[in-house]
């Protein structure tokens, strides 16, 4: 990856975080410390990997993305936003009564959501469902799962993974947000679901272990899951909850907390700031 | 009447299944490792490419059914209803109710008459779990005629179905003219002394008991209700206002099914008594399946002792 893009994207995600601040600044609720740990890798998708018509939202031969960790849904109406799909102004709705941008994703509601998600541990499933149709409807299309890390601790991830492998689903890559916590603390303390890379191969996954800051890397591993036959791809993206707002980073308490008015101007400058040296 | 054909409604969602087969390429079929019990196997049989075991695993299942429908195809969820229903609730809640995506759930092996596995097999709950979901359309065929048009129509229907099978052999009453219209009961029998509203195997033993208390002088109606959702409403009202009285059959709990339904859809417009023929708020236990439909009233007999209690609670 050159320079320009690297910089190209990096705005991108930054503009991306903005859009997640306001929308949970907006709403005075969501969850922003999942949400600015994808942040990155959401902006890469919808930037760069994902085939899609922000006109044609349903287009049948589209890439599909199921938010698994649904409830980082600011993130991707971020993302949706950007690449076109509503405007932004609509993102000071999320939460609010009447808003297509409901407080976990909604398929028959917001333009481009693939998938109802929110519980977690179900999206893996409806994802490994749009692959294995995929293959049954002989489409070329991808399917793109993002999971949290304590989301692992669901025992239907795993049903799913057992089916996706034994249907050799090479058309579905999870990207696992491994940002290491949770609402009760850290993954490890609360019921620790380490090591994940060993357990997604035990279960027949090819598994990339990457920085999930880092697009170079990012776009490596979208590329080679795509080379991968016969078996899904598990990318593990090491992640730092809350990336880019000082005060969240690493702080299990932006799990699902919302910035008054001081933290609010604070996390926007700690944004700009990131802004003006790119 | 003696020589009438039995055959357990699951049989009928295989052989069903297996036709639409041949007609519809859209219709895929998942089971949870149960594909002989459930019959999804004749399917598998016929469309082997087109049929997904899941393994014992009913949650991915059902929600990677609620993926696969999002992209054209028409998923048929196999397992016990009290899989189905029971362990896959939330996922059946939130990943197909929802979002309102269609969905065939083909639940078997409903009711005590599961028999020897007893009463952790035994659901006599899932009507009432299913009837709280916004949208759901539940089904209840009453024999094979009526199951295998059920399916048929729950395929051309766009939109979430729980579809409720039995394991044991029920006698086929309805000819090969039956005509299914899902959410219409049918009248099976005009009275007007009292009503029996039934569903699924008490259809038959509804009729059965209007024809023994016919010999008594009793003029009962029987109604076959085998879309619980949406109810229709219409004809159980009509039949309280015309018989003032009525006694509901099925072979499930009476809290929140058949019963539970009726006195809802009755209880502002016509409230009229009812008497509940179904499990009386218990687990079931091992035994055969048509010893326990006798042991715990879900017979002839018992539908027409009812019928006489609530003929006297008439006003």
């Amino acid at each position: 990856m050159n320079d320009q893009k690297r910089r190209r994207l990096a705005k991108a995600a930054n503009h991306v975080r903005k859009g997640i601040l306001e929308e949970v600044y907006a709403a005075q609720s969501g969850h922003p410390g999942g949400s600015l740990s994808i942040a990155d890798i959401m902006t890469y998708l919808y930037q760069e990997e994902l085939r899609v018509d922000p006109a044609n939202p349903r287009w049948e031969d589209r890439d599909r993305l199921v938010l698994s960790k649904g409830h980082v849904c600011p993130a991707l109406y971020a993302a949706l936003a950007q690449k076109g799909f509503f405007p932004e102004e609509e993102l000071k709705t999320f939460r609010r009564v009447g808003s297509r941008l409901q407080g976990h994703p909604d398929l028959n509601k917001a333009p481009g959501v693939d998938f109802t998600a929110g519980s977690l541990g179900q999206g893996v499933s409806a994802a490994a469902g749009m692959a294995l149709a995929g293959k049954i409807n002989r489409k070329d299309y991808r399917v793109y799962a993002i999971l949290g890390d304590g989301e692992l601790q669901e025992g239907e991830v795993w049903e799913s993974a057992m089916f996706s492998a034994h249907y050799k689903l090479d058309n579905l890559c999870y990207i696992i947000d491994n940002n290491g916590l949770q609402i009760d603390g850290d993954i490890r303390d609360v019921c620790s679901p380490y090591p994940i890379d060993e357990k997604f191969a035990a279960f027949g996954f090819h598994v990339i272990n990457i920085d999930g800051h880092n697009f170079d890397e990012i776009e490596e591993a979208l590329a080679q899951a795509k080379t991968v036959k016969g078996k899904p791809t598990a990318i593990i993206a090491k992640t730092v909850k809350g990336k880019g707002i000082s005060f969240m980073e690493n702080n299990a308490a932006w799990h699902g907390a919302a910035p008054n008015a001081q933290q609010y101007e604070t996390a926007l400058a700690d944004l700009e700031k990131i802004e003006e040296v790119l | 009447m003696a020589e009438m054909m039995k055959k357990a409604t699951r049989e009928s969602y295989g052989e069903a299944l297996a036709k639409l087969a041949e007609i519809n390429d859209k219709v895929i079929v998942f089971d949870a490792d149960l594909a002989g019990a459930t019959k999804t196997g004749i399917f598998k049989k016929a469309c082997p490419e087109r049929f997904f075991d899941c393994g014992i695993a009913e949650a991915n299942m059902m929600v990677a059914a609620a993926g696969a429908s999002t992209c054209g195809l028409i998923p048929f969820a196999s397992t016990f209803a009290m899989f189905a229903a029971g362990r896959a609730f939330e996922q059946v809640r939130n990943s197909i109710g929802y979002p309102h995506l269609n969905v065939k759930i083909g639940a078997t092996h409903a009711g005590v008459s599961v028999g020897e596995d007893g009463a952790t097999h035994q659901c006599n709950e899932d009507i009432a779990l299913m009837r709280t979901i916004p949208g759901m359309t539940i089904i209840n065929p009453a024999d094979d005629v009526e199951a295998q048009a059920a399916v048929m129509a729950a395929a051309q229907y766009m939109g979430p179905v729980y579809l409720r099978f039995g394991r044991l052999a029920a006698p086929v009453f309805n000819g090969p003219d039956y005509k299914f219209e899902m959410g219409k009961g049918v009248t099976l029998r005009e009275g007007k002394d009292l009503t029996i509203i039934a569903t699924g195997i008490l259809v038959y033993e509804a009729l059965m008991a209007a024809e023994a208390l016919a010999g008594e002088g009793i003029d009962a109606r029987v109604i076959n209700i085998h879309t619980i959702k949406p109810l229709d409403t219409q004809l159980v009202l009509q039949a309280a206002r015309e018989t003032g009285v009525l006694v509901t059959a099925e072979e499930h709990s009476v809290i929140g099914g058949l019963g539970a339904a009726v006195l809802e859809a009755i209880s502002e417009e016509c409230p009229v008594p009812v008497v509940r023929v179904g499990i009386k708020d218990t687990f079931g236990h091992s035994g055969k399946g048509a010893e326990l439909l006798k042991e715990y009233g879900l017979c002839r007999e018992n539908i027409a002792t009812e019928a006489k209690r609530a003929l006297k609670l008439k006003k």
